[in-house]
């Protein structure tokens, strides 16, 4: 199984969709509730990209750590991996967060991202007359291609 | 991209306007109600020309109302718009549409002319989806072809960037 998890975050910390395809640990084990790994999840990947602006030793030298960051300044992270997962991170500059957890011997999933974005979210999502910004979505259209796209790759048995 | 009929499209919203003129009988309601359905339109729209367009950072203001003028209006209008008078401090600009699709065959009724800003929906469009990438702008009309004048003027005065805040407090 290459692909464990995948989350939509909003701008507000709003976890507007969350799938899993396999998830061997619950999530009661680990942060509790859904509610609480949402958010730990949210602030993880956010404390880390204010990291990894920090630490960038190439950017504007007045950015500091934990100073806010403007959209389009500083850098961001793509993926991090440990020993057992591999977390893939991806933003639109609307504001719009896509974290996909897999195994850690899946390769570079930014162009997926990408195209998950472009073509998923957009068509299915922010085209939905169904759909307000701001609010968790689930959509049948949605998911179906989401599956198929997943499955297309390869990454589901 | 999918195209569609210009001519549909600029029928449909002339009759909405319409509708809305018999409905509300009131101009400046009328005004107010195009800009906040355009802004719910931006809101969704800058999803997709972000996906369409594969822009991923301006660099600044100026050149947000770049981008904007020359690949937002030619992806959805099918036309441009020039940047024009900007003011010492590069937040105000002008957006010229010399040409546009939504005033083909608009007369507006009597005592309308300066008071119904017929295609306010497009000022409500670029405030909702610059503020989906955290520009504070106010767009006006200043100058319409509707109203007898040489082109239409939009005016983009920027009032905030907003920075990527952390949404959660400490404690909850």
């Amino acid at each position: 199984m290459g692909v464990f998890t995948i989350y939509f975050f909003d701008r507000e910390g709003t976890c507007l969709f969350y799938h899993e395809w396999s998830r061997p640990k619950p999530v009661k084990l680990g942060a509790g509730t859904p509610g609480d790994d949402q958010k730990m999840l949210f602030g993880l990947f956010f404390q880390l990209k204010v990291f990894a602006a920090a630490m960038d030793p190439k950017g504007k030298p007045n950015a500091q750590l934990g100073a806010p960051t403007r959209i389009g300044e500083s850098c961001s992270f793509h993926s991090f991996t440990t020993d057992l997962y591999k977390l893939h991170f991806a933003e639109s500059p609307s504001g719009l967060k896509i974290v996909l957890t897999t195994d850690p011997t899946v390769g570079d999933m930014r162009e997926s991202m990408a195209y998950i974005y472009s073509y998923i979210y957009v068509e299915c999502v922010v085209k939905n007359p169904m759909y307000s910004p701001g609010q968790p979505f689930r959509f049948e259209t949605f998911t179906t291609q989401l599956n198929d796209f997943i499955q297309s790759l390869g990454l589901l048995q | 991209m999918e195209t569609m009929n210009a001519e549909i499209f600029t029928l449909t919203y002339g009759s909405m306007v319409r509708q809305l003129l018999v409905d509300t009988e009131d101009v400046e309601e009328v005004n107010k109600q195009l800009d906040k359905m355009g802004y719910n339109i931006g809101v969704r729209l800058i999803d997709e020309f972000l996906a369409k367009s594969k822009i991923n950072k301006c660099v600044d203001f100026r050149d947000s109302a770049e981008k904007l003028a020359k690949v937002g209006f030619k992806m959805f209008l099918n036309t441009t718009a020039s940047v024009t008078s900007w003011n010492a401090e590069g937040t105000e600009c002008s957006l010229i549409l010399e040409d546009n699709p939504m005033t083909d065959f608009v007369e507006l009724p009597e005592g309308c002319s300066r008071k119904l800003r017929y295609c306010n929906l497009l000022c409500g469009v670029i405030r909702g989806a610059l503020r989906m990438v955290n520009l504070n702008v106010s767009c006006n009309f200043v100058q319409d072809v509707l109203w007898d004048d040489p082109v239409s003027e939009l005016r983009l005065k920027l009032i905030s960037t907003g920075a990527e805040n952390y949404p959660f407090k400490d404690d909850d």
